[in-house]
């Protein structure tokens, strides 16, 4: 009987955690038009670039150029081998583009910025500001929510673009500079294979990476436990959440991708 | 005809998980009336505070404010109702990322119309009321506990609200810190005759501001009367609580431990 007990608790408090996040989006998207209608709220978005998106610059760059740079030099072995060195352009460029610029911008955005999300967040509410907001009569998730999580769609296809520029150059440097391979090959069968789709696609899918960092983190901040461990496991929730997130939603959009381009341009064969 | 109370509350219950902790709460609040509730740490002191502000709803029962019920009023309408509040909160609750003056802005530029206003100006004449004009560049990390709570009494009083709620406005401080809070408490409501609930477990602050005392114990008010009439009342549970004696019962309980 204990066991059935426990199962239908956790049944409530699950239903009930997954009603509040849905009431949290809702809040967060009707909100959103209203803020970009009121000038006055404009001025709440300019600290939040900074903070979301210059000073996520820096780690973008590391983190794009070695993601080049490791898979240049995985692959130009086995692709001598077989005698296609010049095509290595392909393989790292569409990695980058398609999958990794986006996949690891967003989980370094995760960590980087989400984590401070939530512990701003977080502290704000164990020392009652969220509440005076409340009684001051301003909407929290206005106030707080909705430039953070603005920033974050605004900004995560911009650093996922540095994340893809720097790729691009650890990959030709390794190919061109350090393995001899020739230029003129390299670059032309690399832009023959990537297309303005696959940048497409790898932007778009950093746009709900965005979203759902901005959104979970928000989130977490807001509904932690009281002190400094319910500070710290809400941070360390919504990192691991919007990791989780990231990989489950870009198994779903790749597909979803894939299937948009095989109907209208279909099936091409890149090597 | 008697006068509508400012604050009222009828029949207020509230319960966390299996823990009640309002049992049918009523309460008459006149405008210009200071009424301070004591009781016992974790009696719901705080949450009957955060109900007559719509923060927290009650299970059943009603809540008034001049004779509008609050607990059932739509979100828009209530936020707009908040303006008449001041909130004192018991941390202060300054926002960490803006100045002193900042804060006490803050609720005057979320008014529409504050643009015709001169902002710097109220800031000044509210840091003054409580003895701080000129701190309107420090952030809340350079001040001290007794200057927070102050600023958060200029940022409570910013829109000259008709009711203040003051959650624990002594705890933490010195004696003399706390006596400088009790004195602002008594000018406002002489300069800008307010309605006050304060919440404490100060009982020197209690005696030197209030009109009115009630105690709160298991969910109900377990007394509601004058100074006067506490200093004289027989409850065994309220004298223990006035003279700061614990009872055999809390005295087990260390022993147990």
């Amino acid at each position: 009987m204990l066991g059935l007990e426990t199962i239908g608790r956790r049944t409530v408090e699950t239903l009930d955690t997954f009603g509040q996040f849905w009431r949290f989006v809702g809040g967060t998207l009707w909100w959103i038009p209203q803020t970009a209608l009121r000038r006055k709220d404009w001025g709440l978005l300019m600290p939040q670039f900074y903070i979301i998106g210059v000073r996520s610059v820096p780690v973008m760059i590391i983190t794009g150029l070695f993601v080049g740079l490791v898979i240049a030099a995985q692959a130009v072995e086995q692709l001598r081998a077989a005698g296609l060195e010049d095509r290595m352009g392909i393989l790292v460029n569409l990695s980058v583009v398609k999958e990794l610029g986006p996949v690891l911008a967003g989980v370094m955005l995760a960590g980087r910025v989400g984590g401070a999300l939530t512990a701003e967040l977080g502290t704000m509410k164990v020392t009652d500001q969220l509440d005076a907001l409340r009684v001051m009569g301003t909407d929290p998730i206005r106030h707080l929510v909705v430039p953070r999580v603005v920033a974050c769609i605004l900004l995560a296809p911009i650093l996922t673009l540095y994340c893809d520029i720097m790729g691009a150059w650890g990959g030709q440097f390794v190919a061109i500079t350090l393995e001899d391979i020739p230029a003129e090959p390299y670059l032309y069968y690399m832009a023959d294979a990537v297309e303005n789709w696959d940048l497409f696609a790898g932007l778009i899918k950093s746009v709900v990476f965005g979203a759902a960092i901005g959104i979970i983190s928000c989130y977490k901040g807001f509904h932690c436990r009281a002190g400094a461990e319910g500070v710290g496991r809400a941070c360390t929730s919504a990192f691991v959440t919007s990791f989780i997130v990231i990989l489950v939603t870009d198994f779903y959009l790749l597909r979803m991708m894939q299937d948009m381009y095989d109907t209208i341009w279909g099936f091409k064969a890149i090597i | 005809m008697e006068p509508v109370p400012i604050i009222e509350l009828a029949n207020v219950h509230k319960r966390f998980g299996q823990q009640v902790v309002l049992d049918g709460v009523n309460l008459r609040l006149n405008r210009g009336e200071t009424a301070v509730v004591i009781g016992e740490s974790g009696m719901g002191k705080s949450v009957l505070l955060k109900h007559i502000v719509g923060l927290l709803s009650p299970d059943s029962g009603e809540i008034y404010y001049d004779g509008i019920r609050v607990d059932t009023l739509p979100r828009n309408q209530l936020m707009r109702l908040r303006e008449h509040f001041g909130y004192l909160f018991q941390l202060s609750a300054l926002f960490d990322s803006m100045t002193a003056g900042e804060n006490v802005a803050f609720p005057i530029r979320q008014q529409k119309n504050s643009k015709n206003l001169d902002i710097d100006k109220i800031v000044s004449e509210k840091l003054r009321l409580v003895g701080l004009d000129g701190i309107q560049s420090k952030m809340p990390s350079e001040m001290s506990g007794g200057q927070k709570k102050r600023v958060a009494l200029a940022r409570a009083i910013a829109l000259e609200p008709s009711v203040i709620l003051y959650d624990e406005p002594t705890t933490g401080l010195d004696p003399v810190r706390a006596d400088v809070i009790n004195e602002l408490i008594l000018r406002l409501q002489k300069s800008i005759n307010v309605t006050s609930i304060v919440v404490t477990h100060d009982m020197a602050s209690a005696y030197k501001v209030a009109d009115r005392i009630l105690m709160l114990h298991g969910g109900k008010f377990i007394f509601d009367g004058t100074c006067e009439e506490l200093k004289s009342c027989s409850i065994e549970r309220v004298r223990r609580f006035i003279e700061g004696r614990a009872s055999e019962e809390d005295m087990l309980s260390i022993e147990e431990a």
